[in-house]
This record gives C-alpha cells, structure tokens and sequence, in this order.
C-alpha cells in the first residue's frame, strides 16, 4: 500500500449549476486521522460520497487504499466501511442479524460472519442488546451499530460522516474511544464533523471546507496559529488605573492592549515571558487585578476567522439543501 | 466463486433480510391482508346486486379480477420498502458494499413474492367463503395461482422503478395509484367490457390487464381461453425484462462501476 491512505487531487462535482466541490486536494497518510470540517452544504458529505464510490466526480480523481474511486470501484468497496450521517441499520432487525448480513455481504461466509458479529457486539458493548430489533437501541447504540457494521470487514480505511452528531456526552465519548482504538490498530479514517472539539481531539489533520473548497489545512496547532497566538486577558481590581496597566504590558504584547468593561485583553507575543511575567510586571507598577487568565485560540475561533461564520449548524435546511440537490441531480 | 454465484448469494442475503422484517411490521399487514378482503366484501355485497355478469356469479366472476387488482397493488409493498430503505441511508450502505449491484432489488421483489402470496391466500380463503367456486381442473387452479404471482412479480419490479425514480414513498404511491386506479377499473376485472360505453369497451378489451384477468378466468372458473393464458404470460415476462432493466439501471446511475 501507498504511503497515503487517501488521496485526492482536484475532486469536482456540481449539481445543476452548485459546485459542490470545486477543486478539493486531500491527503491522509496511513493510520491517520483526517478530519474534513465545515458548515453545513460546505461540500463534506459530497466528498465522502465520491471516496466511498457512491457518485462519480466530475472532474479530478482519487485513490483510497491504492485503488481508483472510479476505475476500480468494485475492488475499493471491499476494503472500505461506512457508517453514514443517518444510522444506516436496518431497524427492524436485531443487532446480531445486522451485523451478520454485513459480512455475509462482504462475502465472509455464514460461520466467519456469524463469528464477526458476536465479537463486534461484545466489543461495542452490545452483546445484552444483540437479539433485540435496533430500533428499539437509543440513539446511541444504534450508533455503536452503525460503526460496527462499518469495521466488520477489518476494512483498512474507514468513513465517518458525522458519526457523533445528535448523541449524547457520554455516548460521543465512547465512540471517539472506539475510533482511537481503531486507528491506533492502524485503520486510516477519515472523519466529516462540525464539532470543533471532535476534530481537535480525534485529527491528525483538518481540512476546513466551505463552500466546495479547502480553505485552509493542517494539524490543529498549525490551524490555531493562523489565527494568531494566545491572548491574555485581565481583569482589572478596584480603582486600579487602565493606564498604568497598559504601560506595564506593552513590552509583552504584539500589539497595543484594548481595555473594555474593565478587562484588558492583549496578543501576547512569542518569547517574550507569559503569563508569570505579566503578574510581575502588574505588581510592580502597584496594579490591583481581579483575575488573569491566558486564552488559546479555539477552533471555532479558526472558524469564524477562515469563514467568516460560525460552525455550529445555523439551521437544518442547509443540510436538507445538499441532499435535494444530490436527488435532483441524480 | 463467480460473479453469478455471488449474485445469487447476496440477492439471497437481502431476501431474507426483507423476509424477516415481514411478520415484525404489523402495520403493513393492513395493506396486503385487511385492505384486499374489504374490497372482496365490497364488491361482492355492496355492487355485485347490480352487476350483470352473463353465464356467471358474480363472485365467480369477481375473485379472478380483484386477486389480479390486489397483485398490482402489492408493488406498493417494494415501493414502500425501497423509499424507506433510501429515506434511512440504507441504501447508501448497500452500494458501499462488494455485494452484486442488482441484489437489492432482486432480493426485495423476491421477498414481495412472499407478502404477494399471503394476499392471494387470505383472498381467496375469504372468496371461498362468500361462495366463490373454482370450475376448473386442478392443474388449471395451480398454473392460476402461479399466474397471479408471476403478475404480483412484474408489478413489484415496475414499482421498484418507480420508487427509485420519485424522491418519496408518498410521491411513489401517487405515482402507482394513477397508473393502476384506470387500468385496473377500466379493465374486465370487475364488471363485463360489453356494458361500457363503445371507446371505454375498446380501451378495455385492449388493456393487458383485462388479457390477464381473462386468462386466470379461464384457468380459476373455465372461461374460454382465446390464447388469454399465453398472451398474460408474455405481458408479464415482458414487464418484468423491461422494467428490472430499468429499476437495476436507475439504482446503478448514481455509482460509478
């Protein structure tokens, strides 16, 4: 296998006259995590859907475990897993026959898949649950379902598309857990998500998507540093004098501190002490403060600054748009 | 294996799949069961006084033409099931695996079969029981029973294109009922062509429902054949070539083989 898991090279598709995708390059080295984020209709699921050879791009290519997402289709689809934005199971089976219709699909013959199925159910945490029909699961487990349909075929490169989305806390921890195991165990995944935190945690990667482009690309640090650096933040005591603390912190900041409501927020530059020497300097000039706390950019700071909005989904028919379109068009 | 043999497995596969859901959706059973015996009632009760039918009962007359109605019906069944199938991402699923690209739908109309044949069961128990009366020999009944499903068979295919081509179960249904509401009423399948008007009796004499209603008259309760037997068999495998053409190539589209 190639050094990379994933890659693409200048992936166009349009629907009607929206380009979904105009032109995306993506790379994700073998036994990484690579996160696309994005708003909704930025072109994620679009992506997915070209990588897993379920539409044919318009222009570019791509290969996924060395294979071509058009010409070698057939080959592709038995070395990778899905599991889609809506749990895809069938809920009017149990888990168990769920799990076993996967493999047999995969063509792993009844007892290997039957096998496959009781070992997914106890590693997912399913095995009590396993003879009862999915759709009585929480939201949850049907999840956990999903994702283990996924990984029945051992398959060497996963798709996530929105994997945690409507779960709760403690559900969404267990599948990033799951996912880590998995890609510690060397399986390459790439992960759609509009939750900053998901992709801080699970990426080796980010690609942010808007509007069918990348628009930046990087480990999450690298992202956070376009943004710029940390930012302290004072909060100033009693009839302590503004003035006076912006004297006694500009040799620390990148720029000029603004004060506002009483706190006094400045770019702290590289080197140049944090924020240990700020206290010092504060105290020095007989400065009372109330609180004084460094911030690092977030993603959603990375956000807002690379896409001009926030990430969080804003309404639903964004969503429903990029779907429709994808019917119109097919 | 070869292609063939693993074709034949996954349709396999997703037959079972669609069977097993069968007894733990109770709410379909409405439709293939309740819904076909109230229409028997119906007519046999509530029109059949009326209806002159020369040389027949008119349950004799009826049961024939409302199993063929209720086949037609049954493609509603794989239409429902595919439009939730897409609506869940199912689907999606389904074409992301190395299975055969046409055992979805091979093994959805096949598993259709099954629900087809609880329809004619329950109809014809209820036929028997408000008088209706096989006139023919066993055989005949049999190859009239296979006839029906053959027919059930051709429609649920025609209905999987049509599910796959209509964005909603609801869209696929409107759909199907204008499609069969006229050629199933403006057929011989509940009254004699000769007594409508002399356009409506050329459109219905000319209707391949009315070619299969007669046919499984013949075989059920001795009507006179008129090559009706092998002209319905012909409809229905053509049917079923041209649309299992299409509902195969409309699910293939979207991917790249």
């Amino acid at each position: 296998m190639p050094d990379a898991a994933i890659e693409a090279h200048d992936l166009r598709k349009s629907f009607k006259d929206v380009h979904a995708l105009d032109g995306i390059d993506l790379v994700a080295p073998v036994g990484t995590v690579l996160s696309l984020l994005g708003p909704n209709g930025a072109g994620k699921t679009t992506a997915v859907r070209i990588l897993t050879t379920l539409l044919p791009p318009d222009g570019g290519s791509a290969r996924v475990a060395g294979l071509d997402v058009v010409r070698d289709a057939a080959a592709l689809r038995s070395r990778i897993g899905l599991a889609g934005q809506y749990a895809a199971v069938d809920e009017n089976l149990t888990g168990r026959e769920n799990l076993e219709m996967v493999g047999r699909l995969y063509h792993m013959g009844g007892g290997p898949a039957r096998r496959r199925a009781d070992e997914l159910l106890e590693r997912f945490s399913l095995t009590d649950a396993a003879d009862r029909l999915s759709k009585t699961y929480s939201g949850g487990m049907r999840r956990r379902l999903d994702l283990a349909a996924a990984l029945v075929a051992r398959p060497p490169v996963i798709f996530l598309d929105e994997p945690t989305t409507g779960l709760d806390p403690r559900s969404r921890l267990q599948l990033w857990e799951t996912i880590e195991a998995r890609v510690a165990a060397g399986t390459t995944v790439l992960l759609t998500t509009q939750y900053l935190d998901e992709a801080d945690r699970l990426a080796d990667s980010i690609a942010v998507i808007d509007h069918g482009r990348v628009i930046a690309e990087g480990t999450s640090d690298q992202l956070k540093d376009r943004v710029g650096g940390e930012r302290l933040e004072v909060t100033l005591g009693e009839g302590a004098s503004t003035e006076a603390a912006i004297e006694a912190l500009v040799p620390l900041a990148e720029d000029r501190p603004k004060c506002e409501a009483g706190v006094l927020a400045l770019p702290l530059s590289r080197g140049r002490g944090g924020i240990a020497e700020a206290v010092r300097r504060l105290d020095d000039a007989g400065v009372g403060i109330d609180d004084i706390a460094v911030h690092r950019p977030t993603l959603d700071d990375v956000f807002i600054t690379l896409t001009g909005h926030a990430a969080e989904p804003e309404e639903e028919e964004a969503e429903v748009g990029e779907a429709e379109l994808e019917e119109r068009a097919a | 294996m070869s292609a063939l043999a693993y074709a034949v497995a996954d349709t396999a596969v997703i037959a079972k799949r669609n069977l097993l859901r069968i007894p733990r959706q109770p709410d379909l059973w409405v439709s293939f069961t309740i819904q076909p015996v109230m229409f028997v009632l119906l007519f046999v009760y509530v029109f059949g006084g009326a209806i002159r039918t020369p040389g027949y009962d008119y349950v004799d007359f009826l049961m024939p033409g409302i199993v063929i109605q209720t086949m037609s019906f049954g493609g509603f069944v794989t239409a429902i099931g595919l439009s939730d199938d897409l609506r869940k991402g199912l689907i999606d699923r389904f074409r992301s695996l190395p299975m055969a690209r046409s055992a979805v739908l091979g093994g959805r109309t096949l598993a259709d079969v099954a629900t087809n044949a609880i329809s004619i069961a329950v109809m014809v128990g209820v036929g028997l029981i408000v008088g209706f009366t096989f006139s023919s020999s066993p055989i005949e009944v049999i190859a009239g029973f296979a006839l029906c499903i053959l027919f059930g068979y051709a429609f649920s295919w025609i209905f999987a294109f049509v599910a796959l081509s209509t964005s909603s179960a609801e869209g696929a249904q409107a759909l199907g009922f204008m499609l069969i509401f006229p050629l199933t009423f403006a057929s011989s399948a509940f009254v004699p062509p000769e007594s409508m008007p002399s356009w409506l009796e050329a459109f219905a004499e000319a209707n391949p429902f009315s070619t299969v209603v007669d046919a499984l008259r013949a075989l059920w309760v001795d009507a006179p054949h008129n090559n009706d037997v092998w002209a319905a068999v012909a409809w229905c495998i053509g049917l079923i070539v041209v649309f299992a053409g299409l509902a195969v190539y409309r699910y293939r589209r979207a991917v790249s083989t």
